[in-house]
């Protein structure tokens, strides 16, 4: 065949510019404009930090991977009955401000827990539930995870000791959470955003800038 | 959109002006085409043809008599002979990195088959494998989308990328060594990042589970196999770069863009984070997958049928339409979410814009089947590629409808949202891909299938078990969506209503990984076969059953 022409050259070319640029421009759009608008975005006043418990209790949710299953983000009322289920107020993006990675998540097979610190604060139900959700939610498809805990004789002087009712416990000896399970509940107890945001705050999310 | 009276420019302002611009664009493009209707742009369609080829259509798993009964060309071949010679030493310039990448993914699929398969029943059966930590539901999901995504999808498409190379520039494949380097860096990163997760350390974001420190892996695996691309099209011996080169041209040059900023570590905070995470998971299906399937069908089509596509005019169309709406979707995965309402609001927009580039695609490749319907008859690899085509029309299509805010109030945190991801990710892009190996490991190892029958019980399982899937999880999705909107349903009933319909998953799921089973014991058998030819000269142009039958 013939040498490859000009028309073929630049056409090569305008695909990879072409396809490059384009791109560009949709990261401009939907990464950095974003990110000049919210980089700014204060914290609101009633959001504390995480604690190094927490924050440990964090670092196990992200990796036992629960946000395949729960949200962090509760949609406005004129949307969904998302707050009429005690799920909290719509977030706002100030709300997230010392969460990295962000845990937003896309799949309800479980509730949301943007605030299930505020709606189920007990320890006691939150370890029983990690052990075995379906002692406390019979219909729940949870997994259990055992794994959090440990199974021992007796139980030491600082061991928290979880109260398994049958038939979910094991055939002897107590049941002890471990440190990874104390954190996780920790972190899930601290998942509390009830405090109050001004208006302009929720609005500021519609405007543009 | 904007409430602000603010008269300098804003982001808002820059941003309907670029928009503009890229409709304008596409306008000026649709003009110049409609100008240039009888500019040689036709011959670009051509390419893929040598003089005589056409009306005889090519598929190595069908006897080309067999063809010849439904195609219009003749059914002497003989002259061709030099023609074809040419073609085979294209095909076999592609061998080892070709074989590489196919057997590395076809593995990666049974691995990720029998992962998705286990976190199916992990629904159904919730104590079920939970004293180990890495076998829970909350790991083995990544594992499977992960591993699926890019251990199979990913190296199914380059695989079939290299292919088409030769065949598109009719040049043999330079440089194939650097993708075979590239292929053992993809399969280094893969075991690492499926080690990471099963241990827990995971970058915690969907679609970008595995830990950046091994995410650069694959930016350099991947620059490794794009390097054949760049030597070969400067040994390219056609006038027009046909529009497969194109897709796989931008597709390489997409994924280690959206890669690298993605997981770019400690630059993302909170929501930007999640807007981030969106417009890379979106892409990697859009902007990835996508270009590679099309590029895959926009060959195989037209080859098997004889007949040069439809109108090159619109692939082109469909392609820039493409690049320009589908970078931008990705946000409306966010639709009610804490994130600013204008970024929500253009992802819709380019959702909705997507249908042209669909149709355009859509129309092109159905119409160049049209009056040819008979070739799916005979053509095993043509069933697998159109029923991808449509389920590619159909998963487009539904994505833009489930963008709408109405649709996707209900369909947003449900099942529904999963079974939309596998038609285009399953139904489209593998399906694509399976037509595509079927089709070239004949022509690269000289040896034939071992039975059509085993192709097409792979098609039936596929097919059978995926609508089985898909029809369970979107009617079992939408009717938890529905029952989370109604404030009168508590959450347990919504989620208890959707247990039956995820046993439905899990029986799809089952015969689908029993097609992937039938797959790759096919592949395993030609490689024996190949193996142990070796040395002799190879079945020359494929036409097997001629010689077997």
């Amino acid at each position: 065949m013939s040498e490859p022409n000009r028309a073929s050259f630049s056409e090569a070319v305008g695909v990879v510019v072409g396809s490059a640029a384009i791109l560009l421009f949709a990261g401009f759009a939907l990464v950095a404009a974003p990110y000049m608008q919210l980089s700014g975005a204060p914290a609101p006043e009633g959001l504390e930090p995480y604690t190094p418990e927490e924050a440990a209790g964090r670092a196990q949710y992200v990796s036992l991977g629960c946000m395949y299953c729960h949200s962090q983000q509760p949609r406005a009322p004129n949307q969904a009955p998302d707050t009429a289920r005690g799920w909290g107020r719509p977030s706002i993006p100030g709300d997230y401000a010392h969460d990295y990675p962000h845990q937003l998540g896309t799949m309800r097979t479980g509730p949301d827990l943007f605030n299930i610190g505020a709606r189920q604060p007990s320890r006691t139900w939150h370890l029983l539930h990690l052990y075995q959700p379906r002692a406390v939610v019979p219909e729940s498809l949870m997994p259990a995870f055992p794994f959090l805990f440990e199974v021992k004789a007796k139980a030491g002087e600082d061991d928290v000791v979880v109260d398994v009712p049958d038939p979910w416990g094991p055939d002897a000896g107590v049941v002890v959470a471990r440190p990874e399970a104390l954190q996780l509940v920790a972190y899930l107890q601290a998942l509390d955003h009830t405090y109050e945001v001004s208006v302009d705050a929720i609005e500021a999310n519609e405007e543009v800038p | 959109m904007g409430r602000r009276p603010v008269l300098s420019p804003t982001i808002a302002q820059l941003l309907a002006l670029s928009f503009g611009a890229a409709v304008l664009g596409l306008l000026a493009l649709i003009w110049a085409i409609a100008q240039r209707q009888f500019s040689d742009l036709d011959r670009g369609a051509r390419v893929i043809f040598r003089p005589g080829e056409e009306d005889r259509g090519e598929d190595p798993t069908a006897p080309q008599s067999e063809l010849q009964r439904v195609l219009p060309g003749t059914p002497e071949w003989d002259t061709q002979e030099q023609q074809l010679e040419s073609r085979r030493r294209a095909d076999l310039s592609v061998r080892a990195p070709v074989l590489w990448f196919t057997v590395s993914a076809t593995v990666w699929l049974i691995v990720g088959s029998l992962a998705g398969l286990a976190v199916s029943l992990k629904f159904n059966l919730p104590d079920w494998w939970v004293q180990t930590p890495a076998l829970t539901f909350g790991r083995l999901r990544p594992i499977h989308l992960n591993v699926v995504a890019y251990g199979w999808l990913s190296m199914a498409g380059i695989a079939s990328a290299l292919w088409l190379l030769p065949r598109t520039l009719r040049t043999p494949l330079r440089g194939g060594r650097w993708a075979v380097a590239g292929a053992v860096l993809w399969n280094v990163g893969m075991v690492l990042g499926v080690g990471a997760l099963a241990a827990g350390w995971t970058d915690g974001l969907e679609w970008l589970e595995f830990p950046w420190h091994v995410d650069g892996l694959f930016v350099v695996a991947g620059a490794l196999a794009g390097v054949p691309l760049l030597l070969s099209l400067r040994d390219r011996q056609v006038e027009h770069l046909y529009v497969s080169t194109w897709y796989v041209a931008a597709a390489l040059v997409w994924f280690p863009i959206l890669f690298t900023v993605a997981n770019w570590p400690g630059v993302h905070f909170g929501v930007e984070h999640a807007l981030v995470n969106w417009w890379f998971a979106h892409n990697v299906l859009g902007l990835w997958f996508t270009p590679l399937a099309l590029a895959a069908a926009y060959y195989l089509i037209p080859k098997i049928v004889g007949r040069p596509i439809h109108s090159y005019q619109l692939s082109l169309l469909g392609f820039w339409a493409l690049a320009l709406f589908y970078s931008q979707v990705g946000v409306h995965h966010l639709i009610g979410g804490p994130v600013p309402t204008w970024v929500v609001t253009l992802s819709i927009v380019t959702s909705v814009a997507m249908v042209v580039p669909v149709i355009a695609v859509a129309v092109n490749h159905h119409m160049t089947v049209l009056g040819r319907f008979r070739a799916l008859g005979t053509s095993p690899v043509l069933r697998f590629v159109v029923a991808g085509a449509m389920m590619y029309t159909l998963a487009s299509l539904q994505g833009s409808l489930t963008s709408l805010r109405s649709v996707n109030t209900v369909t947003h945190f449900t099942h529904y949202t999963i079974a939309h991801a596998h038609l285009g990710a399953y139904g489209f892009a593998s399906f694509v891909f399976f037509g595509a190996v079927y089709f070239f490991m004949p022509r690269i190892t000289g040896v034939e299938w071992i039975s059509r029958r085993l192709i097409d019980l792979h098609l039936v399982l596929a097919g059978l078990g995926f609508a089985v899937y898909f029809g369970a999880l979107t009617v079992g999705g939408v009717q938890q969506g529905l029952a989370m909107l109604d404030v009168d349903v508590s959450f347990v009933q919504s989620m208890v209503g959707t247990k039956p319909w995820l046993w439905g998953r899990t029986a799809g799921g089952t015969l689908m990984t029993l097609g992937h089973f039938v797959f790759a014991a096919h592949l395993v058998a030609i490689l024996v076969r190949a193996y142990r030819a070796r040395g002799e000269p190879s079945t020359r142009t494929g036409h097997f059953a001629e010689a077997a039958s």
